[in-house]
């Protein structure tokens, strides 16, 4: 549990690791659009059906709601920290909803009751982490089993319906034409994330963390509350898809969004985000997003299983860090 | 330090002596003999897991794949079996032992190797191995009836009234506890997670053991395929659905630091029978077995608070000297940095040194 001086001081030099942080961040993203676009090019050569608009419209519910957890959680990666507990906050939130509506609440108390049970969620973690220093890691997994737990006493193996009408438009209705309302959203909260994280000294702060905790502290940082506020932010996030999620599929059970958590880590890990903290950008996390959800939908066009395509995304996620490591001691075995 | 550890499974020894007494106030049939040992066996497949796990947590490290790798490892026997129905037994679990101690190779090379976060690997090899599960099933199920006698009998086969179900975690659990205190290699498992650059310096590859404690945690995993394939006669996709998650609890409330280097065979066995425990006497107590999920997860939480108290020591600057260029024992400067960084760095800090 000891961490040596030794141990960080790699990290900490910046004459040494920035110029290749900088290269890297740059191609990362430029790579991962390649991949997109060879995606998308594959998925049109491979079904007729995929340039639909419709099609494509319905597409982009595979990775909406959990972009906009990732979003928050590449927040939480950078500095250094985790929350596996996203999609048991999920199942809570949407679990409280349904409670909500058994007594008759209307529309907008839902919305304000699943973003409520988010921000809770994410208020109980960060103070675990923030304020008593413990691991995120172990935290979340310890409050993934709790949140979905309540889950499951309230509603055993029951299930909530019965959401009002108006309630439908977060998950199923449209804004204009195929841009549906959950797409918005999308972008809104990365243009959000997207700010905060690049344009604010808040995210100035979120990178000095994730590089140094303690010459993050030296410098004036309010270490514990940068990490609090992310855990609250990524606590909402989760509340917002529960609210777009519940509103899709109009009904609650205790096992809803089961394992997203590792999807949301994937996503974000693919997007470029060192899972070491200190690096990464918002754009890639986007750009991940969007691969994930053409990939989901091009291997669904070709009755390929689900849990073969989650295959391919493992492959993935090992692929695209190994492959930058691999290059690299080809180069420097070359020199 | 011995002492302090000792203490910490003494205090959870007690707790579990406690939450048996507490069922057994009401329902004193909960703590027969025979009922305990019903709980005990029950929780062998957990403590087998936990055994690996804990070796793979004390080098900094962490193994989300398991649950998926005994699953993996349960449909290929399994399968083999229903096609081979002749094979021996025993060769089927040297044939689980092995593919299990492969795929947690698998896992080792890229930590070791390729220096990819463990958290990364093994988030993507969980994937990976529960969809080959698919990939070779073609999702179908292999049924009691595909299955010999022989295969489904030997966990249930009793030696000296024990069935081998149990007698495996005891064997298990002795081998392992050998490994770790009476082994080069095991005592090089605690100085690489205690701290890595110390490790480096004593002569230790820390890569190696970090491989060599998957390899093990793999190992196990195929053993546990095995025991769970025969134990419930069925093979399917979804076998041990989540349990990875169950295996790191039963770990952190046996009180092994998931910073590395903190951690006792013990307190491996005791936070699987904890879980094992209240599993078990939910329904004997007519609690809903609902309660189960958020039980183990409000356990999780405590034993984590237990946890940083017992680990929060002052550090101590062994050599004064030293200090300016590497700190021998440096105090931890602060709570809750990534914890999956330093081993990275302490292999970085290797290559620029040698």
């Amino acid at each position: 549990m000891k961490i040596p001086e030794s141990a960080s001081a790699p990290r900490a030099l910046p004459d040494r690791s920035r110029g290749w942080l900088a290269r890297s961040a740059t191609s990362w993203e430029t790579l991962l659009l390649l991949v997109a676009i060879t995606i998308f090019l594959i998925n049109m050569q491979a079904s007729p059906y995929f340039l639909d608009p419709w099609n494509l419209s319905d597409a982009t519910f595979n990775f909406t709601e959990k972009a906009m957890i990732a979003f928050a959680m590449a927040l939480l990666i950078v500095a250094g920290e985790i929350d596996l507990s996203v999609a048991s906050i999920i199942a809570l939130a949407s679990t409280a909803m349904g409670f909500a509506v058994q007594l008759g609440a209307g529309t907008p108390a839902l919305v304000f009751i699943g973003l409520g049970v988010g921000l809770l969620c994410g208020a109980f973690n960060g103070l675990l982490v923030a304020r008593f220093g413990l691991p995120s890691i172990v935290v979340t997994i310890g409050t993934l089993s709790l949140f979905r737990g309540i889950a499951y006493i309230v509603l055993g193996d029951q299930a909530y319906s019965g959401y009002p009408e108006s309630f439908a438009w977060f998950g199923q209705g449209y804004v204009f034409w195929v841009i549906t309302v959950e797409m918005v959203l999308f972008v809104l909260v990365a243009v959000a994330f997207g700010v905060l994280l690049h344009k604010t000294s808040f995210g100035r702060a979120v990178y000095a963390i994730g590089n140094n905790p303690t010459a993050a502290l030296f410098s004036g940082i309010r270490v514990p509350r940068v990490k609090f506020v992310l855990f609250l932010l990524t606590g909402l996030m989760a509340g917002l898809a529960a609210v777009c999620l519940t509103s899709r599929l109009g009904s609650t059970r205790p096992s809803i969004a089961v394992g997203w958590e590792l999807e949301v880590v994937t996503m974000v890990v693919l997007g470029g985000v060192n899972i070491l903290g200190g690096s990464g950008t918002l754009l890639g996390v986007v750009l991940a997003a969007i691969i994930m959800g053409l990939v989901t939908f091009g291997f669904g066009l070709m009755n390929v299983p689900g849990i073969v395509m989650s295959i391919f995304v493992g492959l993935l996620l090992i692929a695209v860090i190994a492959l930058p490591v691999l290059g690299r001691r080809l180069v420097s075995l070359r020199r | 330090m011995s002492g302090l550890l000792s203490r910490r499974d003494a205090l959870l020894a007690l707790a579990l002596a406690l939450l048996i007494a507490l069922v057994a106030w009401r329902f004193p049939a909960f703590a027969r003999p025979a009922s305990l040992g019903g709980v005990f066996t029950d929780s062998s497949i957990l403590i087998i897991l936990a055994l690996g796990q804990m070796v793979v947590i004390l080098t900094r490290c962490i193994d989300l794949s398991m649950a998926s790798n005994l699953a993996l490892v349960g449909m290929i026997v399994a399968m083999t079996n229903a096609a081979l129905p002749a094979l021996p037994v025993p060769l089927l679990v040297v044939l689980a032992i092995a593919i299990g101690a492969t795929l947690g190779a698998v896992n080792g090379l890229l930590v070791w190797k390729v220096g990819i976060p463990p958290i990364v690997v093994t988030l993507g090899t969980l994937t990976i191995f529960r969809g080959l599960i698919f990939v070779i099933s073609d999702g179908q199920w292999i049924n009691a009836h595909e299955m010999s006698d022989g295969f489904k009998a030997l966990p249930r086969l009793t030696v000296a009234e024990v069935p081998l179900l149990a007698w495996s975690a005891i064997v298990a659990f002795a081998a392992v506890a050998v490994f770790v205190s009476r082994t080069g290699t095991g005592r090089a498992l605690y100085a690489v997670g205690g701290n890595p650059d110390a490790a480096v310096y004593a002569g230790i590859d820390a890569g190696r053991t970090r491989c060599i404690a998957f390899v093990i945690a793999g190992a196990l995993a195929g053993f546990a395929g095995y025991l769970w394939v025969a134990r419930y006669a069925v093979a399917y996709v979804d076998i041990a659905g989540g349990f990875e998650l169950d295996v790191i609890a039963a770990c952190v409330i046996g009180g092994i630091s998931i910073a590395g280097g903190i951690g006792t065979v013990v307190g491996a066995l005791l936070g699987a029978l904890f879980l094992g425990v209240i599993k078990n006497a939910l329904p004997v107590v007519d609690v809903s077995p609902f309660w189960q999920l958020a039980i183990s997860g409000a356990a999780i939480i405590i034993a984590v608070l237990f946890n940083a108290r017992a680990e929060r020591r002052p550090g101590r600057i062994i050599l004064k000297r030293a200090e300016q260029g590497v700190a021998v024992v440096a105090p931890r400067p602060l709570q809750g940095g990534s914890m999956w960084g330093e081993s990275i760095r302490a292999e970085s800090n290797r290559g620029e040194s040698g």
